[in-house]
Parts: structure tokens; sequence; C-alpha cells
């Protein structure tokens, strides 16, 4: 077995393998005998059975999913129908409550991390911005449950009581903010998900950042320009791979979260223009909907659904890690 | 106002919104801190810890087979979950090609980006079905999972980051190979090993989804870990989202139990690692 | 080291061996896994419009026999079909009785106990308004078809004179998850409104025209208290307990009913008859001077076989004590107790549980 770790397989040394197949068969036994073999084997089995798991997850999510595959094809994937009594299913109104929701965690997340990166990664001194990093990060071990309830009992009449009827004041020529307000709705969901979210763009954004090699920054305070345009204009364009890579892990996790968004949404699988209104996301209908989908081609449906958000965050993890990487790769490779 | 003043005053201005994110994001986790502890704290009680649910609409009610269900989930999950990703990494880190290891981490992330409801989707196709009950062990398998990628990454991380030397110096001892990992380069990175076991344990103590449909739920407790078992996530879920206020107090005392206990789990694993990085400088 | 290495090797090699053993220890074959011999856990899952009764129940059936714990999940009845039809709970409650297509789909025969006798009303949270609304089956349905959308409607405000009624939009609410109650609500929809019958149906889990979803009855009732202008449905005792103010509906006599237990006992009055020969009958916008239009029997769905001899002896057992002593608790709960008719029916049918 060719090995490329830093052992040397010393457990040959000063035993030549004798010539044959039987002196080659001995070797090996001997070599089992000596514990090594047994290590190799052993821990070869728990990678493996790492990569079994994986596969029977995604087989069975494929096999469990043939149903509504078969019945509507893509035409799943534009539907807007959602009918249990005359079992016509489509994943439209879940995929947009999804990708809306993201995308307003996204647009309050990604200006609040990244700014507040800056902050930490180029202003702040180091015991300070460490320290800061540290209570932040504490944000992401908060469970999601206990974000929905917080949301449930302060945000969600927060904003039914006085954001939105500002916002509907200001800004309500937008179809955006229009209709009626409840408070749960693609707004609550969507703000949720945005503090959920800012530490994982906070913290990559960060390390990023810090890894631009100091003469990128020093040049430009060379040239003149004040520490924001050094910042804004040097180091942030060569770290924005990093930084998107963080934000596309940040939508990563906005996608797949399902207990603060079911708690705040509305749970209603409607297309709204509004932001007011309420909406259903993919994971949000599989928690509320799976134990009881009566039918199979209901509960596959579901299903199908899941196999869909599953395949997209994993390509978004993918798309982030090589994004971080090539920033990271690139400082040090300057340096 | 010339140019240069302009440009200053943006500077200011600018680095100054900066800070102000920082500070909001910030006081936002200081504010989830201040809230639980207030409410939770307010309703935290004896009763609460070591009473059983009571029946619907009455009150005095607790969650003391909840706080134990949590902790045999996390228990069955350990016991899954920390062996193989562990084992795993020790696997990358010291033996193994090109491709298989190459296919071992490739899979490892796809299981780590698996949206935790589906986990729960396929713990039950796979474990609730065949068994013909909602239990634990089904709750804990899900949680053990989720574990996997997230242990396997930081034992292979921690493992090459220990110094070739002391592998060659164990080898020149005369270890065998497996003598050298288990006696030398386990121990040397067992701090940053066992932070991350910590951090991931702490990470699927919070998680609800999963155990929708695997652990399901129990006002009793459940006896050993093949019923269906209460849990504290679930527990909060539930009763939040209901109409009644007891029900209403109880999940805030719950949620300061939960909350508190990742934390300090967050909290001590990173002051473990801290206290490494210093030690292997000094 | 020596010794360090063994004993890491031997602890881990026992904790394989204790994890492997509680994982494959043998078990009795049967729908649900046994329990050691005193305690005796049975497993059901299914409506959250009994729930408070049922829980209530449960809890005093334990006392009674402490070694039997019936663990009861309201995860709705849709939840509870489909989970009794997996085979991962011993027996199912249901609002909607099966018919004979659904029985079909279970590899196993079932038995219909119809338990307690519920209503679902209407419950609001109108800012400023107390009283107790009266609304006509056609408000009712143009509500939840959308096409009544504030509360000063003439619909809402003609047979509710007195009221001031604000211009608000109004908020609906309705159930996320598949449930029985919701079976209710749009069955008596479904025969008051063609329109409704045509565009919509009725069934555990429906496509709404509008609204808001609630998780449970207990989810409903949340989202009506903590949202103003809004309507939702939820069994009776939901309301209660909740104080939340719900209204009068007009029966099929045309005079405007509150739920009550008399009233509800009067929708039932006439069932029992045909329930000799099928306990799977509709009571909404049943015939009567003070009927209330829109109440149910519940059903607990009990497989005719159960092989598990304590599990049997533990489910009959407590089948008969919800007949005999668990029927007078039921009115506390404000749900309506079996007429004695259908308790007969009730009780020789255990028989047919072996």
């Amino acid at each position: 077995m060719g090995s490329s770790s830093i052992f040397l397989d010393n457990t040959r040394l000063g035993h030549p393998t004798p010539p044959g197949a039987a002196g080659r068969v001995r070797s090996w036994i001997r070599r089992l005998a000596s514990g090594d073999e047994v290590a190799h084997i052993i821990t070869l089995i728990f990678a493996a059975s790492i990569v079994l798991v994986t596969l029977l997850l995604v087989l069975e999510l494929y096999r469990n999913s043939a149903l509504p595959r078969h019945k509507f094809g893509w035409a799943f994937f534009v539907t807007s129908i959602w009918d249990p009594v005359f079992e016509n299913f489509g994943a439209l109104p879940f995929i947009y409550g999804t990708l809306v929701t993201s995308a307003v965690a996204l647009l309050i997340a990604v200006p609040l991390g990244v700014g507040a990166a800056i902050f930490l990664a180029e202003l702040a001194p180091p015991r300070i911005s460490d320290a800061l990093t540290f209570v932040i990060e504490l944000l992401a071990a908060v469970p999601s449950v206990i974000f929905g309830m917080l949301g449930i009992f302060i945000l969600v009449p927060i904003l039914r009581i006085y954001v939105e009827p500002f916002l509907k004041s200001t800004l309500g020529f937008l179809p955006l903010f229009q209709g009626p307000m409840f408070g749960v709705g693609f707004l609550a969901a969507g703000l949720v998900l945005a503090i959920m979210v800012v530490p994982f763009i906070l913290s990559v954004s960060r390390e990023v950042l810090l890894a631009v090699p100091v003469e990128q920054r020093e040049a430009a305070l060379a040239l003149g320009a004040t520490r924001w345009e050094a910042t804004w204009k040097v180091v942030v364009p060569y770290a924005r791979p990093g930084i998107l890579g963080s934000v596309f892990l940040a939508l990563a996790r906005a996608l797949g979260e399902t207990m603060a968004v079911t708690m705040v949404i509305g749970n209603d699988p409607r297309i709204s223009a509004s932001l007011f209104a309420p909406g259903y996301s993919i994971a949000a209908v599989i928690a509320n909907e799976f134990t009881e989908a009566p039918g199979d081609l209901y509960r596959q449906s579901l299903i199908e659904m899941g196999l869909v958000l599953f395949i997209l965050t994993f390509i978004l993890n993918g798309l982030a890690r090589l994004l971080i990487l090539a920033t990271t790769g690139r400082g040090t490779e300057r340096a | 106002m010339n140019r240069r003043t302009w440009r200053k005053v943006v500077n200011g201005v600018m680095l100054g919104l900066t800070g102000v994110c920082a500070l909001a994001t910030v006081s936002v986790l200081f504010f989830i801190l201040g809230y639980l502890v207030l409410n939770g704290g307010r309703y935290l009680s004896w009763t609460f810890l070591t009473h059983l649910p009571v029946p619907v609409g009455e009150t005095g009610g607790g969650m003391a087979n909840a706080i134990v269900g949590s902790g045999k989930l996390l228990l069955v999950a350990a016991g899954v979950g920390l062996p193989v990703g562990f084992m795993g990494g020790v696997y990358l880190a010291e033996f193994g090609g090109r491709t298989f290891p190459f296919l071992v981490r490739y899979t490892a992330d796809l299981l780590n980006g698996v949206p935790s409801i589906v986990m729960g989707i396929f713990a039950y196709t796979v474990v609730v079905l065949p068994m013909h009950s909602f239990s634990a062990v089904a709750g804990g398998l899900a949680l053990g999972a989720m574990l996997i990628p997230i242990v396997l990454r930081s034992t292979e991380e921690f493992m090459r980051a220990v110094p070739r030397s002391m592998r060659e110096g164990a080898l020149a001892l005369g270890a065998n190979k497996w003598r050298a990992i288990a006696t030398v380069v386990v121990p040397a990175a067992i701090r940053g090993i066992a932070t991350g076991m910590l951090l991931s344990l702490a990470r699927v103590a919070g998680e609800t989804a999963p155990l929708l449909f695997t652990s399901f739920g129990n006002p009793y407790w459940s006896s050993g870990f093949r019923q269906p078992t209460s849990s504290l996530p679930v527990m909060i879920y539930t009763y939040a989202i209901s109409a009644y206020d007891d029900w209403h107090r109880q999940a805030w005392a719950a949620g300061l139990v939960l909350l508190a206990l990742v934390l300090a789990a967050n909290i001590g694993a990173r002051m473990i690692l801290s206290r490494r990085m210093s030690s292997a400088r000094g | 080291m020596k010794r360090f290495t063994a004993s890491l090797w031997g602890l881990a090699a026992i904790t394989a061996m204790v994890f492997l053993a509680l994982c494959f220890s043998p078990q009795p074959s049967s729908p649900a896994p046994a329990v050691p011999a005193d305690r005796l856990q049975i497993n059901a899952a299914g409506a959250t419009f009994p729930y408070p009764i049922y829980s209530k129940w449960f809890d005093e059936y334990h006392k009674a026999h402490p070694e039997v714990e019936i663990n009861y999940q309201s995860i709705g009845s849709g939840g509870g079909i489909q989970q009794l039809k997996a085979g991962t709970v011993d027996f199912g409650a249901s609002d909607m009785p099966l018919n004979d297509e659904m029985l079909a789909q279970f590899s196993f025969k079932l038995v219909h106990f119809p338990t307690v006798l519920g209503a679902v009303m209407p419950t609001y949270n109108i800012p400023g308004v107390s009283a107790e609304l009266k609304f006509t089956p056609a408000a009712l349905a143009g509500i939840y078809l959308g096409k009544i959308t504030k509360w000063n409607d003439p619909a809402l405000t003609g047979p509710n004179p007195g009221v001031n009624l604000p211009g608000n939009d109004i908020v609906v609410v309705h159930r996320s998850d598949g449930s029985g109650t919701t079976f209710v609500w749009t069955d008596y929809l479904s025969k008051v409104s063609p329109e409704w019958k045509r565009m919509v149906g009725s069934n555990t889990s429906v496509r709404w025209p509008t609204g808001l979803g609630g998780k449970g009855n207990e989810g409903v009732s949340g989202l009506v208290k903590q949202t103003p202008n809004s309507i939702g449905y939820v069994e009776l005792i939901y309301a209660i307990e909740n104080h939340l103010p719900y209204g009068q509906v007009e029966n099929s006599s045309g005079r405007f009913i509150k739920a009550s237990l008399a009233t509800v006992t009067a929708a039932a009055a006439g069932a029992a008859t045909a329930m000799q020969h099928d306990v799977r009958v509709s009571i909404t916008n049943a015939p009567g001077q003070d009927a209330y239009p829109i109440c149910s029997f519940t059903y607990l769905l009990i497989p005719e076989k159960i092989s598990d001899a304590a599990k049997r002896k533990a489910i009959t057992g407590f089948l008969q004590w919800m007949l005999t002593n668990g029927q007078g608790m039921a009115e506390g709960l404000d749900y309506g107790r079996l007429p004695k008719a259908v308790v007969a029916i009730d009780l020789k049918a255990i028989s047919q549980i072996d």
C-alpha cells in the first residue's frame, strides 16, 4: 500500500520478505501480528463506514422520492399547488420561501458581518479583537430553537407593533411592504436567520482579512490612502473570494435552518410579493408535515424537497470551501 | 471642503460604522443571554428540574425527563459519533493513500452539509420504521451521524499538527507504528481532539429537527434506549408554540438550562484549547 | 505506557460490548417492542382535539395502575393514522373516521372506538370587541375562502347589530399539520357551502385559500391569542383554557347556537341508531333545534389483533376504564360524554380485540 504517511513502514526492516507467495502471506501475517496492520484495518473500517453511511443516506433519499419524480417530473419545481386532497404537489412555494428568507437574511447579515469583520481585523487592538470574536462565535453555538423562541416572544410582537407599520408608512409604495401585517412572515424569518448567520460571515471574513499580506495594506498607505481607503479598496478586494465563501457558508446554513424558521414564518405555502406575508420553507414544511403525511406520494414529495435542499447546501458548501481556500492560500503563498 | 478633508471624513464615518456593526453583533448575544437569564431564571425552580410533566392545562409540571432524555440521546450520539469520527481522523492523518482518504473527506463534507431535518428523515427510514418504534436510539443515531464530520475534521487537524519529531522519536525508541500513534501522537493531540469532541456534542445537544420524528416524545421516564424519549429542545419547541402561559414559562426555563449547558461546553472547550496553545508555545 | 494503552483498548472494548448488548438484545417481535416486566409503556399518537381529556385520562389511569404508562403524543389525527399504519405506535387517535378506502391501506384490521364528543368553534381576537359574535355558515365559508376580508363586512355586521366591528383585515388562522379538527371544520364547510366543497373539499389537510398555519390546536390558539384581528378554529377546551372568545354559529334550524355540553349532546342525539351499524358517523350540521352544528365524535383506532398479551390487557383495561370511570371526567373539561347507547356499542366492541 503506497502510504503517504510520514511513518516509515519499519515493520519490514530487518525482515526481508521470503520468496514466493507463501512467503508473502507469512510476511503479512507477521505484520498483522505486530499490530500495525490491525490498526490500519480497524481505522480503515471506521473511515469506510463514514462513506457507507453517506452513500446509504443519499440512496435512501433518492429511492424514497421516486413517486413524485415519476409523477411530476421537473414540473414539481415550478408548480405552486400544494393540495393534499387532490394529491397535487408542487415545490415552488417552499423553494420561494427558502430563497426569500435567505436573501433577506444575507442582505442584513453580509453588511453587518463584513463591517464588523473589518473593524475587528483592521482597527481593533488584538486583545479586544480576539475577545469580541470569541463572544460572537458563541452566538453560533446558540441552538436554533432558542432563536425561534426569542423570535416568537420578542421579535414578532416588535415587528407587528412597531417595525412593520413603520415600514409600511414610509416604504409602502413598494410591493415588498404592502398587505396585512401579522408579525410572522418572511421578514421575521429573514431577520432571525440574519442573526443566526452573522457569526459565520464575521468569523470567516475576519480570518480571511487577517490573511491578507501586510505588504498590500502598507503599499496602499504608502501611496497616501486613508485607513478606510486602504481597507476598502485594497484589502477587501484581495480577500473578496474568501468573503464570498463566507457568504456561501452562511447561505448554506440559512437554507437548511428549520426550527427558528418554522416558528416565525407563518406556515402558509403561498407565494407573495410582500415581506409581511406568511410563507413556508422546505425545511419547515418537512418538520411540520412529515410524521403525518397521509399517503406515499405526499411523504415522498417532502423527501424529494429534502433531497433538493441537500444537494443545494452541498454545492454551496463546496464552493465556499474552494473560495476560502483560494484566498487564504493566495495570502500565504505571497508572504 | 477640499478633497482631502472629504476623504478624511469618509474615513472617520466608515470606520465608525464598522465599529457600530461590531457593537450591534455583540449586543445581540448579550441581549439574548440577558433575556434568557432574566426570564428563564425567573421560572427556573426545583419543581421544574425534578418533576415530570403534568396533564395538559394543569400547572406545576417539570422537565426532569427531558433533561435526562437529552442526556441519553447525547450518550448514544457520543457512543456512535465520537469513535467513528476519531478513528476516521486517525486513519486520515496517519494511514491511507491518495484516493481513499480523498473520498472519505469528500463524503464527510457531504454528511456535514446535510440539513438536520433531512438527517431526521434518514434516521426515520432506516431506524424507526424497521424497529417499529420511535426510540432514543434513533434520535441518538441521527445526532451521532451529525457529530462524525466535525470530530473527523478536528481529529485529523490536530493529529497532523503534532510535530514529526515526536513520531520519529517514538519510532527511534523501537515502537511499532500503532504504538507510536496511540502512546505519543494521540496524547500530544488529545487536547485539540477533546475540544473538537466537546464542541460537536454541544452543537448537537441543541438540535431539535432530527429528533422530531426519531425520539418523538414521552411524558414519562423512558426506560432503556428503545423507547421514545423526551428531550429539552423538543420540549422547548412544543411548549413555546402552544398557548398555555405555564408552558411558555417552562420553555423559558428550559431554554436557559439548554443554553447554559451549551455555552459552558463551548467556553470550556475553547479555554482548554487556548491553554494548550500557550503551553505549546511556552 | 503498556498499562495505559492496554487500559485504553480495554475501555474501548467494554464500551463497545455494552453498547452492542443494549442495541441487539433479543426482543419479542410485535408492532412495537415490549419493556421489562413491571413497567409497561404503550406508545400512541394522534389527534390534538381530545388531547386535554386524553392526557388527563392516561394520567388518571396511570395513577390507578402505576405499571401502565401510556405515552400519547398529540401530533394531529393525520400523524396518528400514518404512524399507526407504519407500526411505530401501538394505537392511534383521530377525529376523522377512516373510510373503507383508507382502511384498505392498512396491513391489519382496526376497530374504531368513539371516546368523547367535542365541538369546534370559531375563536377570534378583535381588539376592543369582547362580545360574543354570531356567525352564519356563509360568513365562515366566506372568511376561510378569502372572499370576506374585513371584520366590518355586511355578512358579519348583519347578524351582530350591536357590535362595533372595526374595518381591519381579517387574519385567518388554520392548521399547518394534518388534523382531525381540520377535517371536522372542512366537513362542516363542505356541507354548508357548495363553493367550498368544490374548491377545497374536506380532509385532515387541505389546500387553504388563505391564512396562517399553526401547529396543533395548541398552535392555532397560540397564534390567535397573539395576533390581533385574527380568527381561528379550535376545540372548545382550548378556547376556554386560553381565555379566547368564541362565537355562536347558526345551525341547520336557523338558530344561533353556542357550543356547550348540552348543544353538543343534542347534535349527537340522533346518531346513536346509525352507529349500531357503523360507528363512523359525521354529526356536523346535525338536525335539531338545539344542536351545535360543528361537532364530532373522536375515535381511538385500536388494532384488532394485539399480539403482546401484556399490552392487550393494558389497552383493553384502559378502554373499559375509559367507558366507565373516564366518561365522568369528560364534562369537567368541556367534552361531551358519549350517549349511553354508544357506550354500550363500545363495550361490546372491546371483545373484538384479541
